[in-house]
């Protein structure tokens, strides 16, 4: 259970160079919601475009290819994708809408849809959800710490930030790589990520990430119907290069590992907080 | 000179006839009358209490569309409402749906929502008035004509309560998604029973959590507690665009906050239940077929 229920695991990448050129692995959000836009699937997708400051992203309503593609690549730090999804119903007039988002932000999507108690009219117009896998995040200035003292590099001239086999790295305009320890980035996290129980965002209708696969390639699971649905579609129509999970490395036995790591720590945390003082704990969202 | 105005001629109403005439004619479908005669079985009984509200709760009840026909067809026969028949004292009832706060100086307002717990099996706060107070938190007196009405509490401040449906106004669906889980849980089969069960059970626990809502709910019970991650959610909920997020964090205007509960209800770190939501597909697939919608 720590994957969530999916009728089918891949390894795939966008078709698309032009997506590819700055995605952050394999284009599978950007390429997908592309897909689904010139198909009519949605007409809209709330994705993280960019922000006010270097690296921080901004929830937006994406209604064009162009600004799908302003929204590629990972921004560490939070981006409150949810807070247009009833917007997005409203001033946009969406009927069928698209949405990315991490693990806790598709939590929040199923759960503003079977209980949606100040959601009016949203539940039956999401159209498609993209899960993005996720070990942790970090607050803004926690994000600006790591990348510009511990790895000396100002955040306008980052060209990409990765998390990768135990390490924070930060690529630069100019070709320099900066990478730390994670051990070193542990005291910057959201708070609020520590009592997370979802890796791989298992309640997504398609969901996808960078761990399992090679560089440039990302894991895809199918997990619902609906998302069954457009993803075949789309693999019919040639949108995608794809890989028997089987035949890659280090393949769905890593990604089983972290997911199971990432729950077991988080769920001491969570029981922890039932005596977090004296005679009197914390409160467990989960109960 | 005016002439004085003649003086109105009054006629004394023709008598009514005893019989109805004879060149009337009635026409009265098949099917009207199978429904008199031959109601659904096993439906439930709902009412809608009006209390200190503005009926914008029950126009969300109608908001189902023909999912509220679709209710009144197969699952629940609305016994009394004063907006929408003629029944005028509250009867027993499976579920009332109450909305509006208490005003504490009206004598009629006080024993109507006692008369409510007394005669319904499970009584739901519907809206953030019935649940929090909403707006009539703000209420204190002094205007025609009856500046004496200045005190309203929340029902839960006078019955027991058993189920919330906090926000300002509650969305359609979530009333919908209560009707058909209290007629599951009231007819269903043991397995019905036991989704029904389980679906309700976070809203009776907000029920039981207590009659206080506002916006500050997000700083004590989420943020304060080490739990906000940021999703925005809460956001997205307030009706009035008090919150906004700044650095990944709710910001809360407090002074336009009308304390309706919804951003705190929403937040999927006030409650979030994986032994339901984890079932999100199948469950949305199930009142969908209930709703006559659903099949591909
Ligand atoms: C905080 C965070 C932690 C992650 N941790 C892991 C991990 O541990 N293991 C792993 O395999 N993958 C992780 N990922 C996912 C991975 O980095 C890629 O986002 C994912 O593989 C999608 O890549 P892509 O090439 O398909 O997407 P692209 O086509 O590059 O599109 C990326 C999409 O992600 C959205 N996005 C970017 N930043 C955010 C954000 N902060 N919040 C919400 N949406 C955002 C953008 O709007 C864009 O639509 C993490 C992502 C984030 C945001
Ligand atoms: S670790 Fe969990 S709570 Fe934190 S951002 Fe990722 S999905 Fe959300
Ligand atoms: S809904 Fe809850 S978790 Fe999400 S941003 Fe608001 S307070 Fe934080
Ligand atoms: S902040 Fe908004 S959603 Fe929250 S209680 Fe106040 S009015 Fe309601």
């Amino acid at each position: 259970m720590v994957l969530g229920n999916y009728k089918s695991v891949i390894s795939a990448r966008a078709a698309d160079a032009e997506i590819l050129k700055r995605s952050q692995d394999g284009g599978i959000v950007t390429q997908l919601f592309a897909y689904a836009l010139e198909e009519g699937i949605i007409d809209g997708a709330i994705v993280a475009g960019p922000g006010d400051e270097p690296w921080k992203p901004e929830p937006v309503v994406a209604t064009t290819r162009a600004e799908l593609l302003a929204a590629r690549g990972t921004r560490y730090t939070i981006s409150p994708n949810m807070m247009l999804i009833k917007e997005a119903t409203r001033s946009y007039g969406l009927d069928k809408v698209g949405i990315v988002g991490t693990p806790c932000q598709m939590q929040a999507l199923r759960k503003a849809q079977l209980y949606p108690m100040a959601m009016r009219k949203v539940p039956d117009k999401i159209a498609l959800a993209i899960g993005i896998f996720c070990m942790e995040n970090f607050p803004y200035q926690g994000l600006e710490a790591i990348v510009e003292d511990h790895c000396n590099v100002k955040m306008e001239s980052a060209d990409k930030m990765d998390i990768g086999k135990g390490k924070f790295s930060v690529y630069t305009e100019r070709g320099a790589i900066s990478q730390i320890p994670l051990k070193a980035t542990h005291k910057y996290e959201q708070p609020g990520c520590h009592v997370c129980l979802d890796y791989v965002a298992n309640l997504a209708d398609v969901s996808t990430g960078s761990v399992g696969s090679p560089d440039g390639w990302s894991t895809v699971f199918v997990r619902t119907k609906n998302g069954e649905n457009v993803w075949s579609k789309a693999i019919d129509a040639g949108y995608f290069e794809t890989k028997d999970i089987a035949s890659v490395k280090p393949g769905l036995d890593l990604v089983t590992k972290l997911a199971t790591d990432k729950i077991d720590k988080n769920k001491k945390s969570v029981e922890a907080r039932a005596t977090f003082g004296v005679n009197k704990g914390l409160r467990n969202p989960y109960i | 000179m005016e002439e004085p105005a003649p003086e109105p001629v009054v006629k004394a109403p023709a008598e009514k006839p005893a019989e109805k005439p004879k060149d009337v004619e009635i026409h009265q479908t098949l099917d009207g009358d199978k429904k008199e005669e031959k109601p659904v079985a096993n439906k439930i009984t709902v009412g809608h209490v009006h209390m200190s509200g503005c009926t914008g709760c029950l126009v969300s009840l109608a908001d189902n569309y023909e999912g509220l026909f679709k209710i009144l067809d197969d699952y629940a026969d609305l016994v009394y409402c004063l907006t929408l028949a003629d029944v005028r004292h509250i009867p027993e009832m499976d579920v009332a749906l109450v909305e509006g706060s208490v005003c504490l100086q009206d004598e009629t307002s006080v024993r109507e929502i006692k008369e409510t717990r007394e005669r319904a099996k499970v009584v739901v706060a519907l809206g953030g008035c019935a649940a929090y107070g909403n707006i009539t938190r703000f209420c204190r007196g002094g205007q025609w004509n009856q500046p004496q009405h200045e005190s309203y509490v929340p029902i839960g401040d006078l019955i027991d309560v058993d189920v919330v449906i906090p926000s300002c106004p509650p969305g359609a669906e979530s009333i919908r998604n209560v009707c058909v889980m209290a007629y599951l849980l009231l007819q269903g089969t043991d397995e019905q029973k036991e989704l029904a069960a389980a679906y309700l059970k976070p809203l009776m626990d907000l029920a039981k959590r207590g009659t206080e809502a506002c916006g500050c709910d997000l700083m004590y019970d989420v943020i304060n507690q080490g739990l906000c991650m940021g999703c925005g959610t809460c956001a997205a909920s307030c009706p009035v665009r008090a919150i906004t997020m700044e650095y990944g964090r709710p910001a809360i205007d407090r002074d336009m906050c009308i304390k309706c509960g919804a951003c705190y209800a929403q937040c999927p770190r006030s409650f979030f239940n994986f032994d339901v939501i984890n079932q999100f597909e199948g469950i949305m697939e199930a009142i969908d077929g209930a709703m006559g919608k659903g099949g591909e």
